[in-house]
Formats: structure tokens, sequence, C-alpha cells
């Protein structure tokens, strides 16, 4: 292992691995500070700068827009209450409060540390459990793998639905439709192409996450009237005031962060739920262990109230990496993302890169710790800089999505068939949108298809077609026996909350 | 069954689904395939099953989360605009080439989402793409086709 941390150092303390760690935090910062742009839509418009690098290099860029989209969430919750992205919703229950008493810059120092600590603590969770977890998946056979991304579709149904299961899960099917067409990878037959050869080889990854977020987003926007960049506005006229933590606040913080990053980093790892769960699970659990004096506080500027969730939503982050890195399945749309582009430099994820692709592994592992620290350092002093930049009218943002998202498709394939593909998916995607239906299930659908229906392939003819494989290993069966447990709870919660 | 648009979304996932599960039986598999346990229709097919359970569960079962859209609180003048100069851009970006047109896209869309800060909207664009181009093909060595100005001999 420490050859590894050494070859992950060597690979990210490069010169060029730094600078794109910096830029990534700062470009997601800024990103994260928009409500209704997420991580996913800033790691997406990176794709297409992405094509020039190693894939190490261009991973950690994506990396370092995914902490600083989560920070930059942080941000506008704390300072509007509008926050940019879900996981930073439990962060304004307190922060936003506390910035009404005239303590923003203490409300970002406190987000911020517990931020770079939460990530710092599941760095070395993460350091620890993936490389035995990647040895643990080397005995994970096709039903078993089968059966986890029927966990991980059935769970990022069940959790990023808001109380629409049914409409996710019908996301879910058309991800896998859409990653159904092209050529069949063992038979090379061709299915639904309808004659067309730009659709041989299938729909490119990068043209659905375009369209379903950056492209869709942007159109969102304008249909709605919505304005993301007034948010920013009104963050660059904020006084922050000191950003100084006192002694007692930080003994606050000592208790909390140790046990939320642990909540955060197993709630990451868990297919599907992520930094959302994560963020409302640990202030919940922050209220029911501080002591009485303190709980009256939740709510009205408590520290621990903020320093829980802002813990726990950047352990998820990095907790969400494990089931990506050693078992090649995304756990999260955003992870969702990041395999596409992994997949797209020809690195497939699993239990193998640890041993074949040792440098990415643990670059991306050090990096994780190389962006705490840049968010720590540049990006909490630069907010009020980073809101002015960010002032720019939504007449400019739109179309600057939108360029990126066609230029990041032109560079790819020369083809004006995906572009128009990607405007139409984008149209539809638009649409969903208005009536709730969620996107993320569709992407990590589209991202999993392909190996989903190579391992239930692989399955059903070791048994000879028989369904048996779901329950004839104990690993299988567990992990379906999991997956039935979330449909039941979530019918329940349903059901409870009608009642 | 209180009819709305979701309900409408789910009628035409569940065609949607139908039609796709009807091409998964017509996808064409070696003879050898036929009766394999898995061959290339396997997979959709069960997939066009599950879409028509879903979609058809959605179009039974009571909605009581109605989502109601406001269609007159909707901008679908300028997203309408911005949709048909993003197909046209996509039209002629190969046969132009990439900075003519995507400078043009954007000061269009500039002009059409109702900025009038010409100089503004000017270095937004020209500038803009050049440098943006610069970044990808001069830094970043990714190849950009650009036969306008290959033609006018800027690139090679």
């Amino acid at each position: 292992m420490i050859e590894g941390i050494l070859i992950g150092l060597t690979t990210a303390l490069t010169l060029q691995n730094i600078l794109m760690v910096m830029v990534g935090c700062f470009f997601g910062t800024i990103i994260g500070m928009l409500p209704g742009l997420g991580p996913m839509t800033a790691i997406a418009l990176m794709i297409p700068i992405t094509y020039g690098f190693e894939p190490a290099t261009g991973l950690i860029l994506m990396a370092g827009v995914y902490y600083g989209a989560v920070f930059g969430g942080s941000t506008s919750s704390i300072l509007l209450n509008a926050p940019g992205v879900p996981g930073t919703v439990a962060t304004s229950f307190d922060g936003y409060p506390m910035a009404q008493q005239g303590k923003a810059g203490k409300a970002l120092a406190i987000a911020a540390w517990s931020s770079f600590a939460g990530g710092t603590l599941s760095a070395i969770y993460l350091l620890f459990m993936a490389p035995s977890l990647s040895k643990v998946s080397l005995s994970f056979r096709s039903p078993d793998y089968f059966a986890l991304m029927i966990l991980g579709l059935t769970a990022i149904a069940a959790f990023s639905s808001k109380g629409q299961f049914l409409k996710a899960m019908m996301m879910v099917v058309l991800g896998l439709m859409l990653a159904s067409v092209g050529q069949d990878s063992l038979s090379d037959i061709t299915r639904y192409t309808f004659n067309n050869m730009n659709l041989t080889d299938g729909i490119s990854f990068v043209l659905v996450v375009m369209a379903t977020f950056a492209m869709s987003e942007a159109l969102t926007i304008i249909l709605k009237r919505n304005d993301p960049t007034s948010a920013a506005k009104q963050v660059s006229l904020t006084e922050l005031g000191s950003i100084k933590i006192n002694k007692e606040e930080r003994t606050k913080m000592y208790k909390t962060i140790p046990r939320s990053s642990v909540i955060g980093f197993l709630i990451g790892v868990l297919p599907g739920a992520g930094a959302t769960i994560a963020s409302f699970l640990a202030y919940g659990m922050e209220r029911n262990v501080v002591s009485d004096q303190e709980k009256e506080k939740f709510g009205k500027g408590s520290v621990n109230g903020l320093s829980a969730p802002e813990t726990a939503n950047n352990a998820a982050c990095s907790g969400s990496f494990v089931p990506m890195l050693t078992l090649g399945i995304p756990g999260s749309g955003t992870t969702a993302v990041m395999l596409g582009a992994l997949l797209g430099f020809g690195v497939q994820p699993g239990p193998r890169l640890y041993m074949t692709n040792p440098e990415i592994f643990w670059s991306i592992i050090m990096s994780m710790y190389i962006g705490m620290v840049i968010l720590l350092i540049l990006n909490l002093p630069l907010i009020p800089y980073i809101a002015r930049i960010l002032a720019v009218p939504k007449n400019y943002l739109i179309p600057l999505i939108l360029f990126f998202s066609v230029t990041g498709i032109y560079v790819m394939s020369f083809n004006n068939f995906d572009i128009y593909l990607m405007i139409g998916i984008a149209v539809v995607a638009t649409f969903l949108r208005l009536y709730d239906f969620p996107m993320p299930p569709l992407i990590l659908a589209f991202v999993l298809g392909g190996l989903m229906e190579e391992n239930l392939r692989r399955s059903l003819l070791l048994s000879n077609g028989s369904w048996e494989f779901l329950w004839d290993r104990t690993l299988t069966a567990c992990i379906l026996a999991t997956t039935i447990l979330i449909v039941v709870w979530h019918i329940y919660k349903t059901f409870k909350r009608k009642n | 069954m209180n009819i709305n648009t979701t309900k409408i979304i789910s009628l035409l996932f569940f065609v949607f689904s139908a039609f796709y599960l009807y091409l998964a039986y017509q996808i064409q598999v070696f003879t050898f395939d036929e009766n394999a346990p898995f061959n290339a229709r396997t997979f959709p097919i069960y997939l066009g099953y599950a879409g028509l359970f879903f979609s058809g569960l959605k179009l039974i079962l009571p909605d009581p989360n109605t989502i109601k859209v406001e269609h007159k609180n909707l901008e679908y003048k300028k997203t309408g605009i911005l949709i048909l100069i993003a197909i046209i851009y996509g039209a002629t970006i190969l046969k132009v080439g990439y900075f003519l047109t995507t400078s043009l896209f954007l000061f269009a869309s500039y002009y059409f989402l109702g900025e009038r800060r010409w100089i503004l909207m000017f270095l937004l664009s020209f500038p803009f793409v050049a440098a943006f181009m610069y970044l990808l093909h001069g830094i970043l060595d990714i190849y950009l086709r650009d036969p306008f100005l290959q033609s006018i001999g800027v690139m090679g």
C-alpha cells in the first residue's frame, strides 16, 4: 500500500495535476454556487477539455470539480438559503440563520473546515478500505455483479425520486433502452439503429450526459424564466464578517466531525445513496446526540448543526468513489459520469484497476486530499470574488453552456447527426424535468446498461437459462434481499406519508 | 382516473415501450443462437416488459403528487428560438467550420436572449471562441475541423 500511496503522490503532485485540481475546484465552486447547476453539469462540461489529458489527469480534474461544486453549493446555502446542490440542503438549516446573525464568514469557515476534515477523514478511510475491497471484489461473479447493478439502480431511483419512485424507475428503463442501441457486444448484431450508420456504435455517453444535464438545464432555466446568477449577485454584495472560529466552537466541531464523517462515508459507499441522504442523516443524528441545551440551538445557527451535514456530504463524495473504483459500479449519478469518462479513456474501473492502473487508482485518492487543501486555502478567502465572476447575466451563461455542450460532441465525433440527436434528447429531457422525472437514474442506467447485459448474459448462459442464479450464491441472494428491502421500505414510507 | 400530463407522459412511455418490445422481437439473431438462453434480443425484451410494467403502474395507480405546470409562465418563444439556433449551428458547423459558426451562434444567442451590449457580445463570441480554440487545438492538441480557417490559411 505504501508503494501505491507513493505512486499516487508522485502522480498527483506533478505541476500539471496540481493545476488541474486547482482549476477543477475553482470551476466546480463557480458552478456549484448556481442553484440548479450541480456537479454533474460541471463535470459534463469538463469532458471535452479532458480529451487531451492522461486518464489520471482527466479524472483528477473531474474530482476537483466535484468537491468544488459541493463546496460552492454550501456557500449559496449559507449565504442565500438557496442550495446549489441537493447535498447541501441540510447545510442551510443552521448555516443561513448564522449568516443572518451577521456571522456569514464564520459559517463559511465552519463549513469549509468541516468539509476539509470530513474529506480528509474519508480519504483516509478510502485509503484503507479500497484496496481490501478490491481484493474482496475479485471474488464477485457475474450474478453478484448483476444483482449489485439492480441494487444500484433501484437505490438511486428510490433515493433521488422525492417520492416519485415509479417515475424514477421509468427513467432507469429509458436509460437502459438508450444503452441498448447499436451493436450487440457479443454477436455484433445491430439493434434499434433503423439502418442509420451513425447509430451502429450506439449512442455516445457524453452525448447523453450533455443532453440530459448541461443542455437541458440551460433550456429549463430559459423556459422557467429562472435566473441562477441572481443568487451570485447577492453573494458578491454580502458582508461576510470575520472567518475566525473560537475555541468553544472548535471543541464542538471536534466531537461532531469524526462521527459525521463515518456516517457520510458509509452512506456514500452505498450505491445510490450519496451526499444528500448522508447530510440529512448526519444532521438528524447530531441533533439526537447533543445536549438538550445545544439541541435548542438547532435550526437557529448551531455550530454542530452546520458542521455535521458539511462533514457528511464531503465524506460521502469520497465514499461514492469506493464502488466505482473497486467494483466498476458507480454509486451516484456524478460518479456515473466519471465512470463514463474513464471508459472513454479506455480504462475499465473495477477490482483490477488497483493492479493494472495503480497510478490512476492512487492518484485519485491522493488528489482528493490535495483538493480539500486547495478548497480551504484558496476558495474560502476567494468566495466574494468568485461570486463577482458569477454575476454574469444568464443571457451570457446559457449560450456558453450550450456552446460547451455542442463543442463536447463536435470534437468527439465531427458529426451533424450527433448534434441533432443531442438537441432532440435535450428537448425531451427538458419536458420530462418540468414534470419531475429525475435524470440521474437515467444516466446511471445508461452507463450500467452494457455491463448489466453482459453480466446477465454470462449468468444465464452458466445457469443454462435458469434464473436460479439469483439465489444460488449467498452473496447474490443477500444483495437482492437488500434491493427488496429498499423497495419495501420506500413503499412503506410513501404509505406512511400519505396517512 | 384523473388525467393529467404525468399520466399522458406515462401513456406515451407505455406506447413507446410496446413499440420497443415489438422491435426487440424483430431483432435478427443467428440461427444457431435462436434457442440459446441468451441472445441479442433477450435483454431488450426484458427491458420492453419492464417499461410496460412501470409505465402501466404509473398509469393505473393514483397520483397524489400531481405536478401542475403553469404553461402561461413558461418562456416557449425564447426557448424555441434557442433550439432553432442550436439546430442551425449543428447543421453548419461541419461545412463552415468551428470558429465562424460557434462565434455566430454565441452572438445570435446573446441577441435573442435580449442582450444589447454589443462590445461585450462581441468579446464573448469571436475572441472568446478564438481563445478556446487555441486552448483545445493549440495547447491540448485536440483536433478541430475548420474549413473556413483552413481556406484563409489560419489553420494548417
